[in-house]
């Protein structure tokens, strides 16, 4: 009995070490040498594997880092202290980007924008953008499917089941960018943050004339120009009809947002302004009839908290 | 009886508009001729606002090989050069003219006899097509002269006459071959002698008795000619099912249909082939059906191409109470009309109403691999796994199980127990994996 166990243990034991002799000089013989800085760097990075750098995940990332620079790659996801970390790791400097976040650039929710048609297939709005310009009279708006909640990879984007319109959690957006390339519409946008998070932009990407965006919506930049006209920074054009803020001339006095007849500005995350503010609009604050008539005046002053 | 032998459905066929015979619709006070009615690139403008044309004048060039000119489709003055929307409500660019009168081209034929005699020779005849701007009827609007000139590689060996029409409800082909034989059969010979082979068939499904009894009648005054019945069978109509069903060749993976020999035309093209070569008529006509259950009077209309739906709905007695949708097209393939006001287009082959119970999607279940899908599929596919690597975005997979061979015929979706979109998903994967495909570099 003995003797059975005492040559079991034995063998094993000269196999092991046989085979560990083997392991060892293969090991040696086919080492890859690989720059050990590699492996530093996947260690800092957050290790989403969201692709939001352009690389497929967070080793090839670090790879192309070691190999190329830090020039042209930046992690959205760690943003600029994972990026300063990493350049002192590599015994680099970089500068801070600006942090990014993504924007909803439609502001067409289910009261503004009446359904004109039942569709009733597959729910992604990848398959109604591939088939017609949606349920709704603007083919340039949201579908509301979720095909931009679907591909988040971090939980931050949304569909409001109430406006039908995804809304962002700037606490966990990362500005990875997955939304931006998943919406078939292109509405989702990364933009700066700003300062202290605020921002100044036109939630809406319709294209058509002002007639028929109106009709279609009634929160549609019409492009009728008032907010080009306001801006005392010449921060806004007007083309194809659609209002844009060029946010590095945007000085954010909000004149536009208060201009806008439709609303179609959004700004966030600004404190509320003065109840007392309001502007020398002839139009009539007793009106009971908000957005109901194209030719209606703004009335209330938009202090919306998008977001 | 000859029918192709991978899947396939059978689809009640509804022909309810078969015995109304082919009305001219009245001119519409405005016309808004698409300058995309066909497959391939948009033609160019090439009148002004302002100026004056008469029916049949050319009033947009082809821009490319695959691409086919216009026609004014009435006379009277160009109003404007706008941006349209077609009817899933997508604009393009298209000429709008106000109608006066109806003044045609001179060189027109206008006289109701019919031209037995082919004067033109191989090259006139495809050039006489091309300057036409004859496209396919049968659904895809490609160009004719295209077809018509195949690639060095391929020796074509016969015409292929497509009188399927395997979708439900649509009869304008029915009606065309049963109003216009022995132009159908003219025609015929003419793509014969374009493409300088001997054999032409024309297929026919055994739901068209009398058309077949008529075509046969007259097609031994046509040399090569021969009817072939078809057994009813969805989507005969398809080119590739329709080569399978008549001269049983396969056509090859990512392969061209004319690489089996065979060149198919709809019954449609061939009377516009005979309109263009022995009449000299440019295509600005079209054939139509107006039907559904739901409505009263089932009617079969010809059109000038850039009449507004809503016109067309209006002449032939509203738009029914029941009805809950609107579909262009068959209800198999057909696209929902979304904008009635949309221009006809060249290929716009129906109007077609149905009700909400005809069209109401069923709740989707989970799939318990039953197989209907696979045994449906008349390309060979497996559309439940290709649903499932579509919905996952498993782009390499999905080209390993051919994803870009579907033809989009919906018989898998048809047959679902478990009424799963298989086919909305497998159109998607199947344009993202072309788009893959397409960017890789060329060997």
């Amino acid at each position: 009995m003995n003797t059975t166990i005492i040559f079991t243990v034995a063998t094993l034991a000269i196999l092991g070490l046989l085979l560990a002799i083997v392991l060892y000089i293969v090991a040696q013989k086919f080492k890859v040498e690989e720059d050990p800085r590699i492996d530093t760097v996947e260690s800092l990075l957050p290790g989403a594997n969201c692709g939001g750098c352009g690389k497929a995940g967070c080793r090839a990332f670090a790879e192309a880092a070691v190999k190329e620079g830090l020039g042209s790659i930046h992690c959205p996801v760690g943003g600029n202290p994972v990026m300063q970390k990493i350049a002192e790791a590599l015994g680099q400097t970089i500068e801070a980007k600006d942090p990014q976040v993504a924007v909803v650039r439609c502001s067409g929710s289910c009261d503004k924008r009446k359904k004109t048609t039942v569709y009733d297939g597959l729910a992604t709005c990848a398959t109604i953008a591939s088939l017609y310009g949606g349920d709704t009279d603007c083919r340039f708006g949201c579908l509301g499917r979720g095909d931009c909640e679907a591909v988040c990879k971090f939980d931050a984007i949304k569909i409001n089941p109430e406006t039908g319109l995804p809304v962002v959690d700037e606490e966990k957006c990362t500005a990875c960018g997955a939304c931006t390339k998943a919406c078939p519409k292109q509405i989702i946008e990364l933009r700066n943050k700003g300062p202290k998070g605020r921002r100044v932009y036109v939630a809406c990407r319709n294209q058509d004339k002002g007639a028929v965006a109106r009709k279609a919506c009634l929160a549609a930049c019409i492009g009728c120009g008032k907010c080009a006209k306001t801006c005392p920074f010449e921060a806004i054009t007007v083309e194809n009809f659609l209002a844009y803020i060029d946010y590095t001339k945007c000085r954010m006095c909000r004149k536009c947002v208060v201009e806008c007849p439709t609303g179609a500005i959004h700004e966030v995350n600004f404190p509320p302004r003065p109840a007392v503010v309001k502007p020398a609009a002839p139009a009539a604050p007793a009106q009971a009839k908000p957005v109901a008539e194209p030719q209606e005046k703004k009335v209330e002053i938009p202090v919306e908290k998008k977001d | 009886m000859r029918t192709f032998r991978m899947g396939g459905v059978h689809p009640a066929d509804k022909k309810i508009s078969k015995d109304a015979a082919i009305e001219r619709l009245p001119l519409p006070k405005t016309v808004y001729i698409s300058m995309g009615q066909h497959l391939g690139a948009p033609a160019e403008p090439c009148v002004a606002v302002g100026d004056k044309v008469k029916v049949g004048q050319l009033i947009a060039n082809a821009t490319g090989f695959v691409s086919a000119p216009v026609h004014s489709s009435v006379s009277g003055t160009v109003k404007s050069i706008e941006m349209v929307k077609d009817l899933a409500g997508r604009p393009g660019k298209a000429v709008v003219i106000d109608v006066e009168g109806d003044e045609w081209m001179e060189d027109i034929d206008r006289s109701e006899d019919i031209v037995r005699e082919i004067k033109l020779e191989k090259k006139e005849i495809v050039d006489r097509i091309k300057a036409c701007g004859v496209v396919g009827l049968g659904g895809a609007t490609f160009p004719t002269n295209v077809k018509l000139s195949p690639p060095p590689t391929a020796t074509p060996t016969c015409v292929i006459i497509n009188g399927a029409e395997c979708e439900p409800y649509l009869t304008s082909d029915y009606r065309v071959m049963m109003e216009m034989p022995e132009q159908v059969l003219i025609g015929g010979t003419i793509l014969m002698k374009a493409l300088g082979v001997d054999k032409c068939f024309i297929g026919i499904e055994e739901n068209k008795p009398e058309a077949i009894k008529k075509l046969k009648a007259l097609a031994p005054q046509y040399k090569g000619v021969e009817i072939v019945t078809l057994k009813k069978k969805y989507p005969q109509g398809g080119e590739k099912q329709l080569i399978d069903a008549v001269i049983g060749k396969k056509v090859p993976s990512m392969g061209l249909p004319v690489d089996t020999g065979a060149v198919v035309q709809n019954v449609g093209t061939a009377f516009a082939v005979y309109e263009a070569v022995q009449k000299n008529k440019p295509l600005f006509e079209g054939i139509m059906t107006v039907t559904g259950d739901c409505l009263e009077h089932q009617r079969n209309f010809i059109h000038r191409v850039g009449t507004p739906l809503s016109f067309i709905m209006e002449y032939s007695g509203g738009v029914p109470e029941k009805a809950s949708k609107l579909i262009s097209g068959g209800p198999m393939m057909g696209k929902a009309i979304v904008n009635v006001d949309a221009p006809t287009l060249k290929g716009t082959s129906s109007i077609l109403y149905l009700t909400e119970a005809q069209t109401k999607r069923k709740e989707e279940s989970n799939c318990i691999r039953c197989g209907k899908c696979v045994s449906a599929c008349p390309m060979g596919l497996e559309p439940y796994l290709l649903n499932k690597l579509g919905r996952a975005s498993r782009m390499d997979e999905l080209e390993e199980h051919h994803v870009y061979d579907c033809i989009e015929c919906g018989c898998c979706s048809f047959t679902c127990p478990a009424f799963i979109p298989l086919l909305d998903t497998i159109r998607q994967s199947k344009a993202a994996v072309m788009k893959i495909m397409k960017s890789r570099p060329k060997k």
